[in-house]
């Protein structure tokens, strides 16, 4: 068996048990749980090392002192360290971009090709929720995400940036920030009045959401010590500059505000990355708690396609530990589909992880209203605003097409390109959707969500070709 | 629940440039239009004014197709002057490109022999690879050769449906989205039209020209739409700086810089995906013909369906059994717009279509 | 504005921006190099030709495309720096490279 799953996988042409979209927490758990099994697993992964956004490049680190980024992330090493030997093949730095009838179609270092896949898990993760404001697209102006992100892959920061928003992500990389000395500006908190209210009467009996509004609470006691100038409440954010950032406004009740600065983090929260679940055909519909597409799935995380399963965040944000979780459940459901695990075998498998994942998932109701983004900030309310970055589309567009009567997003789409430029409405069609319902009082299912297309991100024509 | 003279099904292109014909001669029109995923043509649609090769075994529909091609300009210029929407209109004709001397041989001989049938020249012509790379340089070597007709053009099928509709609603038509007619009774006096939440209009008379959709429809008033879909796949690029100032008959740039492309033509019922083997050949066939495009990246690719009746001509009809009741199955829903928004809407609010017209492009074609 | 908190991981090594050299460390991320260079804007819009610099670093918003080895429209998030690698501003639509022909019109439409 050491020429075995791995290798067979790895040749192109090949038949897998099992092809992993995705190296995240959900799809590394996966990959491990399914090679247990015996199950022939290939992953493939965007991104040139393993561990998803959360875990990125947490095996080979920045020499940063630990506490910087902390324990949470410092943890992902050990799943690393397991995915890596787990015997499935990883293809890094490759693009899946096609997907039909059990096969999958990448491209990446190594060339590219099609394989034919028993089964596919899409462990796609999450992106951060679009925050179209005014200037929202100016140089200078990234996300909390981002800033993260050039902290674990480069030891890389902006001095005296504004960070701005809600969500336990934008907390998390402003503590960071100071832990690793670095000077903030401002935080700007748009999380609405209430909001912690609202979301306490919801805790329940939620103990382990004790633990996380903790910690939570933890963060922000964290930022007031080290003296970060905090603005809560905050309304009509804008960022403003010519050709790049040159301040952020906003307002503080009745008062309007000016900070000048040349770095402004965004964020709100974070929705699943549905593009390729969506472009398989896997039915979605609107996750009015978390205010996004989310793909319809069992408890094992099989969707609406045959042969194709979803885990993680890409299925419903839940966490890196629950997204472990579910590629685990995911893993073994599709080992007893294909016959190689009895149905007692998988209900042992299975029953005590889903009953961690259902504790650690407890928490989320509440969760999700405390960090609710505002109305304000997802549904653009000034015509300038710009909606769709790559064709911009401003939401002033959107609104006259819809006043004169159009059927929903795929006519929007259609009629003002917004959502056909390269990231594929990616980074548009939530605010679309919500724009669309508020605009005509009609559910965000009702409106329904652009039809997505392949292939699942752009690839050049010679790679469709092939060689 | 709205009344109204004429009542169409199918907001398309179709269905809207019937509507436009209408409204602008003053009529009162309803235009329902199906949901927000409607199987639309016009969204799959390549956006080319096409004529050659057309009507090659019909001198009837190539002399409709000549004549709508050669309104376009003038139709063009209406629209935009009245939606304020630009169509990005050209009509700079457009190349056939055959890969072998054989196939081009085949062509050329078929097309130009069918000319004499005409009433209105096409003024298709044969040219060689050299005279394609004088317009085209990154034509590609394995290119033999290459039928031009001047007549052919392009304009963007999306902004043209909006204008349309623009159009249409300045004139006073009335537009209802999200209204899929499922099932029509005629009872002598008008028609009650209904979708399945119960009656969604009234109207003195009505068209079905809801593309696919009006074979369900039309037995229910008399009519006969022997259409199916037939699947075409096709890739939109990415944005590219302006490289070539007319098409050829797969590959168009648009007016947004994106390079629209494919051929193939399948029967995959009411299947839009796209299939990797089919990607993959007509990836190929595009790279041959113009090799630049190896390099550049596709960012959407779908199945189109096109409406396709048995000989591939057009279906117009007007119900015996249900007066008032016509019927319009298109696929070339871009070509034939001018003529769809002006003799065809007159015919249908006066005494129908010329009776050569008529003929043949009535569905009874297919029982001889 | 942007700028590192520790060593370079990766030995410096020369590659071309814009046509002028400059030290990356090797195998960095290439977006956040370019930004720590102080290069910007990384391109202009093919629509309204508005300047642009990353914004997601994750690989979904396509804001940090530049020409990479004479290939536009690259993530630039998404490689890793090279040594001798050419790294260009964009301005607009990508350039296929060639120039726009004459209509054929002058073959005389009807």
């Amino acid at each position: 068996m050491t020429a075995g799953p791995a290798h067979q996988a790895a040749a192109d042409g090949a038949t897998v048990d099992l092809a992993i979209v995705g190296a995240g927490p959900a799809g590394m758990a996966a990959a491990i749980r399914a090679a247990e099994l015996g199950l022939a697993v290939v992953v493939f992964d965007d991104q040139p090392a393993p561990g998803g956004q959360i875990y990125r490049n947490v095996a080979h680190p920045p020499p940063l002192p630990r506490h910087v980024l902390g324990p949470d992330y410092h943890a992902g090493a050990a799943l690393v360290a397991r995915f890596l030997a787990s015997g499935a093949a990883y293809r890094p730095s490759s693009l899946v971009w096609h997907m039909a009838e059990g096969s999958l179609s990448h491209t990446g270092p190594d060339g590219g090709g099609t394989l034919a896949a028993r089964r596919i898990l899409l462990a796609t993760g999450a992106m951060e929720r679009p925050f179209p404001v005014p200037g929202w697209t100016l140089p200078g102006v990234m996300t909390a995400g981002a800033a993260q992100i050039m902290l674990k892959t480069s030891a890389t920061v902006a001095d005296d940036a504004v960070f701005a928003g809600s969500g336990p992500l934008l907390y998390l990389v402003v503590a960071q920030y100071l832990r690793a000395g670095i000077r903030i500006r401002a935080l700007l908190d748009t999380t609405p009045r209430g909001a912690r209210r609202r979301a306490l009467s919801r805790l329940g009996s939620a103990w382990s959401g004790r633990t996380t509004l903790a910690k939570g609470l933890g963060l922000l006691a964290e930022i007031r010590r080290a003296g970060v100038t905090v603005h809560r409440h905050v309304t009509d954010l804008a960022a403003v500059g010519a050709d790049r950032l040159d301040a952020v406004t906003w307002r503080s009740g009745t008062v309007r505000h000016r900070l000048d600065c040349r770095t402004l983090f965004l964020h709100q929260g974070i929705v699943p990355n549905v593009n390729a679940a969506m472009a398989v055909g896997c039915r979605h519909g609107w996750d009015e708690g978390q205010l996004c597409w989310r793909p319809a799935l069992d408890a094992a995380g099989r969707s609406s396609v045959a042969g194709v399963m979803v885990a993680g965040d890409g299925g419903g944000i839940a966490g890196a530990v629950a997204a472990a979780l579910s590629g685990e459940i995911a893993a073994i459901a599709a080992a007893s589909d294909l016959g190689r695990i009895d149905d007692a075998t998988r209900d042992r498998l299975i029953a005590p992880l889903e009953s961690r994942r259902r504790r650690d998932m407890a928490v989320r109701p509440f969760l999700e209203t405390l960090y609710r983004p505002a109305d304000a900030y997802r549904i653009p309310s000034q015509d300038e605003t710009l909606v769709c970055r790559c064709e911009e589309v401003d939401r002033g567009t959107l609104a006259e097409i819809v006043r004169r009567g159009c059927p929903g997003p795929n006519q929007i789409k259609a009629f003002s390109r917004c959502g056909m430029g390269p990231c594929q409405g990616r980074l548009c069609g939530h605010t679309v959707t919500e724009l669309f319902a508020d605009l005509t009082g009609r559910s965000p299912d009702a409106v329904g969500h652009y039809r997505i297309r392949m292939p699942i991100k752009p690839v050049t024509l010679g790679d469709i070709a092939g060689p | 629940m709205s009344h109204a003279a004429f009542a169409i099904v199918g907001g398309g292109l179709v269905g809207a440039g019937i509507g436009y014909g209408l409204a602008k001669a003053g009529h009162d029109v309803l235009l329902l239009d199906e949901g927000d995923v409607a199987f639309r043509a016009a969204r799959g649609n390549f956006g080319n004014v096409w004529v050659q090769g057309k009507g090659l075994n019909s001198p009837t529909y190539a002399d409709l197709s000549r004549g709508a091609a050669l309104g376009w300009r003038d139709f063009a210029a209406e629209l935009e002057d009245l939606s304020g929407v630009p169509l990005h209109f050209s009509q700079n004709g457009a190349f056939y490109v055959c890969l072998s001397a054989a196939e081009l041989d085949r062509r050329a001989d078929a097309l130009l022999a069918a000319e004499a049938a005409s009433r209105i020249p096409s003024g298709v012509e044969r040219v060689d690879r050299s005279a394609i790379a004088a317009v085209i340089p990154e034509i590609g070597e394995t290119v033999a050769g290459a039928t031009f007709c001047p007549l052919d053009g392009m304009v963007d099928p999306l902004r043209l449906l909006r204008a349309l509709l623009s159009g249409y609603q300045r004139f006073g038509g009335r537009v209802q989205a999200g209204a899929r007619i499922a099932r029509i009774d005629g009872d002598g006096r008008g028609f009650v039209l209904q979708g399945a939440a119960g009656t969604v209009a009234t109207a003195d008379r009505v068209v079905l020209a809801a593309g696919l959709g009006n074979a369900a429809l039309a037995p229910q008033l008399g009519l006969t739409a022997p259409v199916r879909p037939v699947r075409g796949q096709v890739f939109v690029t990415e944005k590219l700086r302006p490289f070539m100032s007319c098409g050829i008959h797969f590959i168009r740039q648009t007016a947004d810089g994106g390079v629209i492309c494919g051929e193939s033509s399948e029967e995959a019922g009411f299947d839009e995906a796209t299939t990797r083997p089919v990607l993959r050949d007509s990836a190929a066939k595009i790279t041959a013909v113009l090799p630049l495009l190896r390099h550049v990246r596709v960012v959407r690719a779908w199945g189109a369906l096109r409406v396709m009746s048995p000989d591939g001509l057009p279906v117009y009809q007007r119900s015996a059994t249900h007066p008032g009741a016509y019927l319009a199955s298109v696929h070339s829903g871009v070509t034939l717009l001018p003529f769809h928004a002006g003799p065809f809407a007159a015919a249908l609010a006066g005494d129908w279509l010329a009776p050569d017209l008529a003929a043949a492009f009535s569905p009874e074609r297919f029982h001889v | 504005m942007f700028r590192s908190l520790t060593e370079p991981t990766g030995r410096l090594v020369t590659v071309s921006l814009d046509g002028r050299s400059v030290e990356l460390p090797e195998g960095d991320n290439l977006a956040v190099a370019l930004l720590r260079a102080g290069h910007g804007p990384f391109r202009t819009t093919p629509v309204k030709a508005a300047p642009r610099m990353p914004y997601c670093m994750m690989g979904v918003c396509f804001e940090c495309l530049a020409e990479i080895d004479g290939v536009p429209n690259r993530q630039t998030c998404q490689e890793r720096v090279v040594p001798g690698q050419s790294i260009r501003r964009q301005d607009g639509a990508r350039s296929t490279g060639s120039a726009v022909p004459p209509a054929p019109a002058a073959r005389g439409t009807p």
